[in-house]
């Protein structure tokens, strides 16, 4: 009974993994890599699996024998081995040739994904972005452009970007799954790291990849998703001119928007920023910048982006992000002001 | 062998220190032990390292202004000689020489107990004069940890020592307490080389800079 | 002190345990304690997993969900593993070498009564705040963590640490000095062998966290800047301290789940240990390595390719050892005569589990692969699996396999195999599905995840899971408690095939153990008697006074001190009046006691030789 019940086990398993590992989401799994980090990755992860899966059929084949031919059936003693020396050597040296077949790409592309040298080329053309960290909210800087936004990554594809990262609070860390693996952005010294995002299969993904945190901040560290944006170059050239054209502060269109661009002049203008130049040091960027919050999939990142959810979220947004540090910061509003403070908000867009 | 037996310089044994199942017990646990501790004295001197002369702005003081090389060599002389004097101790003890032993023991208290007097005011003297504290840079918390986790287990050996010396003033020397004198005085013999230690690596590569 | 068996109440009973010196008296103790706290982690557990049951639930909150993880790891690793394994370590390992008790006693109540201190403390922080930032405790988010639970934290593992630092040098130096005659190295069990080395690394790995804690606890409660950037300090330097004491903790801990399963292998396949000198070469090369390979835990922190590449290799390199013990348990069963009892059931459920839990580790081991496996569900998947497939199911075997030798009665084997079978079934479906949940995105420490993700399904599978474990966990509890009820006692070998040296002795053995000393002609000591048709152990000496410690409340006494004292330190950073003398007045009591224990003197008691004459082998 036990023996058909392990059968049935082993098989189940192996059916299992296979499905799963076809599962996932494009703009969020590790397994359906989307740039060239997350292709090497991957290909460390077949071959680690396959060489491992080896040694796990090995040892199953063994105990399996073991099980169904060495189980008590009479009261013999049976022979005290000591050992065998010729098997001790085998088992030693064939997993150490094993490892060495894993070691040397691990070592190799450890090296390949740590080469960040063009970012410190005096001419490069490379595009380099500083990404700031903070309780619970995401800061992109792009010091070549010159234009600072938040929450949102906007990204050419089929090029390598460079990043630079750093906490401004406490240790967070930075994570596309789809694109790469992460790295930590801490709060002592700047990290640093190259992504690809890949055109055709950033396309396949919605042109839109999911971000996480992948350090644990507080309470809220699992609702700091951010977003990547991922376009070919020239529509990424684009955008990044429709930011740059942002000099001053976008009129509100309509009367209900021009009431809620009042509002957000008298207190929130203190900490969010709605132009996209970057002459505040970075330790003064307090909030995100809302430049292109008309443009983005998310309201603080997690909610979905309209109107409804907006005014919800600036109402109340302990309820949405316990710990978040915007809580406090201003006076209740009533419901007409959160309507005009939204409408102003929804309207601010650089794209069409 | 009972361990309260009289004994006389005859019967007393070569090895006192491990002459019993609970004294070799003793002997191995207390070399065990300060294996422990050299791996805990190591990872404040890392520490130190990673954090020498690290302060939030230039008006703090480095290492190199702070340490001065008359106090500190002083300060070692009296704990290397210490450490010599306690090694007299144990010699006396071996040949089962009670008083000869206390003697040597009392002057081993005796300039530690200077050497922690030094150590004192040479502290006060960075608090005041360099406003060099616990709690103005993290080199100002590595440094005191450090060197005061040492002043600290100087403080508790001589403690422990005159304790020693107290309760069996009046006993002579036997079984049961030679083990308790030898792992004091191989205490002691640590905190020595810990010194050495805090002494190169802290203040001679500080003053160096 | 007679040795006549004496009918005690239950005040009489309570006062022999505050006091009691006895390894075996301690080691049900630890079981107890470990027990109690196995139990109160597995209820984080289950809460963790209601929560993350379906998307956006709310069961707990934020903050409450980040307590509970944070206690969940805590509490399972300090408070139920380390001490389930010194239990069974202080039960068996004094018997397994032909010995009277460990080298000090005194010592070894001492380490329990910290640990169990530290325990209580650190649960104490659920009434004003628990401990919110991981069992890790990461430097700029334990400073920035608000509330008294980080200082439960850094305090109460400090008073438990500084007990398993004094057992593991007791072990240490039991094993060292006090082997019955004929007992070389290379005759003792590998149980043995495994606590031997496990102690040294305990040695070695404890005292890079009790400096982390200190560093910790300065920079909270006395103002210190070790991790406060703006002051000079780094944040980094916790993370390496933290973990170069945290990744020889695991192996400290799977060590001793290995020499069990030598042991039940061995016992149950009627078979001597296949290898035995690999085995011991192995044991000692991974508690060796163990201390090489930290900064695998930082892959992602930013210590560059070079660092990386070389704890990758080194990492990898701990597997080799690893599945030559493998192979061996295989080959001890092979050709022998397999017996499938419930500690048997636990060793052949561990093979699997184990080795698929080891894989993973090498997965994690390649670096470049890691920075996408690290702080997802992949490695709580991968740790669950060699901590749980490995430690837990250890503990499990353990607890059946000696509990004869600790309480004279033996669990109900029908039980035994119902609790293995939700155990077992439970801990697949729950962490299995782990491995593609960080695959596919999800990060871990999570209190929540959004829908849409793809995360939704495996989630609530997971969380079934829970639910099988905790039944066989309750069937275990009843089984504990039926077999209490009906206390029907065993004799020395009830599982009949003993080979090691706590077989030969009465079920539970008399407080000395040992009568008279044994002698050991070679390795599995007690088989080699039996093939040869003798009954009991050749004694090694003539039958003579016995020299026995005396018990003292002072172990607790010392303890109780420096958790007052850890009250008044933790809140004088408030400014409360009475923090600072209360703080005084437990390090007095500490230090008081200590003090007593120095100057009064101390030579423990005889039994005669004539008392030894007239027992039968009852327990005081």
């Amino acid at each position: 009974m036990k023996r058909l019940a392990k059968w049935r086990l082993i098989s189940l398993f192996a059916i299992l993994a296979l499905i799963l590992s076809g599962c996932g989401k494009p703009f969020v799994s590790a397994l359906k890599p989307a740039g060239e980090v997350a292709d090497m990755q991957y290909d460390l992860m077949k071959l680690s699996t396959f060489i491992m899966v080896g040694v796990i059929l090995v040892v199953l084949l063994i105990f399996v024998i073991i099980f169904v031919r060495f189980r008590r059936k009479d009261d013999k003693i049976p022979k005290q081995v000591e050992g065998s020396h010729k098997l001790e050597i085998i088992w030693t040296t064939i997993p150490i040739l094993l490892l060495l077949i894993l070691a040397v790409p691990t070592v190799a592309t450890t090296f390949n994904l740590a080469d960040v040298k063009e970012m410190d080329k005096k001419d490069s053309k490379a595009l380099v972005i500083n990404v700031r960290s903070h309780l619970y909210w995401w800061d992109f800087e792009y010091p070549g452009q010159k234009i600072v936004t938040s929450q949102e990554l906007v990204v050419p594809t089929d090029e390598k970007v460079y990043f630079n990262l750093k906490s401004m609070d406490v240790k967070h860390s930075f994570w596309i799954p789809a694109v790469g693996g992460k790295l930590d952005t801490n709060t002592d010294n700047i990290n640093k790291f190259w992504l690809e995002f890949d055109d055709k299969r950033s396309n396949e993904a919605g042109n839109l990849f999911y971000g996480k945190c992948a350090e644990l901040c507080g309470p809220s560290h699992a609702l700091m998703d951010f977003k990547v944006k991922a376009m070919s170059r020239d529509k990424f050239d684009a955008w990044v001119s429709s930011m740059q054209d942002v000099k001053e502060p976008q009129k509100a269109q309509t009367d209900l928007a021009a009431q809620g661009q009042d509002i957000f002049n008298k207190s929130c203008i203190g900490c969010h920023a709605v132009t996209p130049a970057n002459k505040m040091p970075e330790t003064a960027r307090l909030a995100p910048n809302l430049t292109n919050f008309g443009d983005r999939s998310r309201v603080a990142g997690i909610l979905d982006h309209n109107k409804e959810e907006l005014k919800n979220w600036i109402k109340n947004p302990e309820t949405y992000k316990p710990g978040n540090q915007m809580t406090g910061k201003y006076q209740d509003l009533t419901d007409a002001q959160l309507d005009a403070l939204a409408e102003y908000l929804m309207g601010l867009k650089v794209q069409e | 062998m009972h361990v309260e037996e009289k004994m006389t310089y005859e019967t007393w044994p070569a090895a006192p220190e491990k002459s019993t199942l609970e004294s070799k017990n003793k002997f191995l646990g207390f070399w065990l032990f300060l294996g422990g501790e050299t791996v805990l004295f190591a990872t404040l001197f890392a520490t130190y390292l990673a954090l020498k002369d690290k302060v939030p702005n230039t008006s703090q003081h480095l290492a190199k202004d702070l340490f001065e090389l008359p106090l500190t060599f002083v300060a070692t002389m009296l704990l290397l000689t210490s450490s010599l004097t306690s090694v007299y101790a144990m010699y006396h003890m071996k040949n089962f020489a009670f008083k000869k032993m206390m003697l040597w023991l009392g002057l081993t208290v005796l300039l530690g107990a200077a050497f922690l007097g030094l150590e004192v005011y040479e502290f006060n003297h960075y608090v005041h004069k360099f406003h060099h504290t616990f709690t103005s840079s993290a080199f100002g918390s590595a440094f005191y940890t450090l060197v005061g986790f040492h002043g600290a287990h100087v403080a508790f050996g001589l403690c422990w020592i005159l304790t020693l010396m107290i309760r069996n003033s009046k006993r002579g020397l036997n079984l049961y307490n030679a083990p308790k004198f030898y792992v004091a005085s191989l205490y002691w013999h640590f905190i020595d080389v810990v010194w050495v230690f805090i002494f190169t690596v802290v203040y001679l590569m500080g003053m160096v800079g | 002190m007679s040795t006549i068996a004496q009918k005690k109440g239950f005040g009489a009973t309570l006062w022999d345990f505050l006091t009691t010196v006895d390894h075996k008296k301690i080691a049900i103790l630890y079981l107890i304690a470990g027990g109690i706290f196995f139990l109160m982690g597995g209820l984080e557990a289950v809460f963790i997993r209601i929560q993350l049951a379906v998307p956006n639930n709310d069961f707990v909150s934020a903050g409450a969900f980040n307590e509970i993880i944070t206690m969940h790891g805590t509490t399972m690793i300090f408070l139920a593993a380390m001490p389930l394994l010194f239990a069974f370590m202080n039960a068996v390992m004094p018997l397994q070498i032909g010995a009277r008790d460990v080298a000090f006693p005194f010592l070894n109540s001492l380490g329990f009564w910290l640990f169990f201190f530290g325990g209580v403390f650190l649960n104490l922080s659920w009434f004003t705040g628990a401990p919110d930032a991981g069992w890790t405790s990461y430097a700029s988010l334990s400073l920035h963590s608000k509330g008294h639970g980080i200082d439960f934290y850094v305090l109460g593992l400090q008073i438990s640490g500084l007990g398993t630092l004094i057992g593991g040098i007791n072990f240490l130096v039991t094993i060292i000095n006090m082997r019955a005659p004929g007992m070389t190295y290379m005759r003792m069990p590998l149980f043995t062998w495994s606590t031997f080395v496990a102690s040294a690394m305990i040695l070695f790995a404890f005292p890079p966290l009790t400096v982390g804690l200190t560093l910790m606890m300065f920079d909270r409660l006395f103002g210190a800047n070790f991790f406060d950037v703006t002051m000079g300090g780094n944040t980094v330097i916790w993370e390496h301290l933290f973990w170069i004491f945290g990744h020889p903790e695991v192996y400290i801990l799977i060590l001793p789940a290995f020499g069990i399963f030598s042991e039940i292998f061995s016992l149950f396949s009627r078979k001597r240990l296949f290898g035995y000198s690999s085995m011991v070469f192995a044991t000692v090369l991974i508690g060796f390595l163990g201390f090489m390979v930290w900064a695998h835990h930082m892959f992602t922190t930013g210590l560059g390719p070079v660092a990386n590449a070389i704890f990758a290799v080194a990492t990898m390199a701990i597997g080799v050892p690893t599945g030559i013990k493998i192979f061996n348990w295989l080959f001890t069963m092979w050709g022998g005569s397999v017996k499938f009892t419930t500690p048997m059931y636990y060793a052949f459920g561990f093979i699997p589990s184990f080795v698929m839990g080891g894989v993973t580790g090498v997965m994690v081991a390649t670096a470049a692969a890691d920075y996408q496996y690290h702080d997802t569900y992949f490695v709580v998947a991968h740790f669950h699996y060699v901590i749980v497939g490995g430690v837990v199911l250890a503990i499990l075997a353990a607890t059946h396999l000696w509990w004869p030798k600790m309480f004279g009665t033996m669990l109900n084997e029908t039980l035994g195999k119902i609790t293995f079978w939700f155990f077992f079934i439970g801990f697949h479906l729950t962490f299995f599905i782990q491995h593609f949940l960080g695959l596919w995105g999800m990060p871990r420490r999570v209190f929540t995840f959004l829908p849409g993700q793809g995360f939704d399904a495996a989630n609530m599978i997971s969380s079934v899971g829970a639910a099988f474990m905790s039944i066989g966990v309750l069937v275990l509890l009843y089984n504990v408690i039926m077999t209490s009820v009906k206390n029907v006692k065993v004799g020395n070998d009830p599982w009949e095939d003993g080979r090691t040296l706590e077989w030969s002795i009465p079920s539970p053995p008399p407080f000395y153990n040992f009568k008279q000393l044994p002698l050991v002609r070679g390795l599995d000591a007690y088989w080699l008697e039996k093939m040869d048709g003798k009954k009991g152990m050749t004694p090694a000496e003539p039958l003579g006074d016995i020299h026995m410690p005396n018990s003292s409340f002072i172990p607790f006494m010392i303890s109780l001190g420096l958790f007052i004292a850890a009250f008044g330190a933790m809140y004088h950073v408030d400014k409360v009046a009475w923090a600072l003398p209360v703080m005084i007045f437990g390090l007095l009591v500490t230090f008081g006691s200590m003090f007593v224990r120095s100057v009064k003197d101390d030579h423990g008691f005889h039994i005669h030789k004539e008392e030894l004459q007239e027992d039968k082998g009852a327990k005081a």
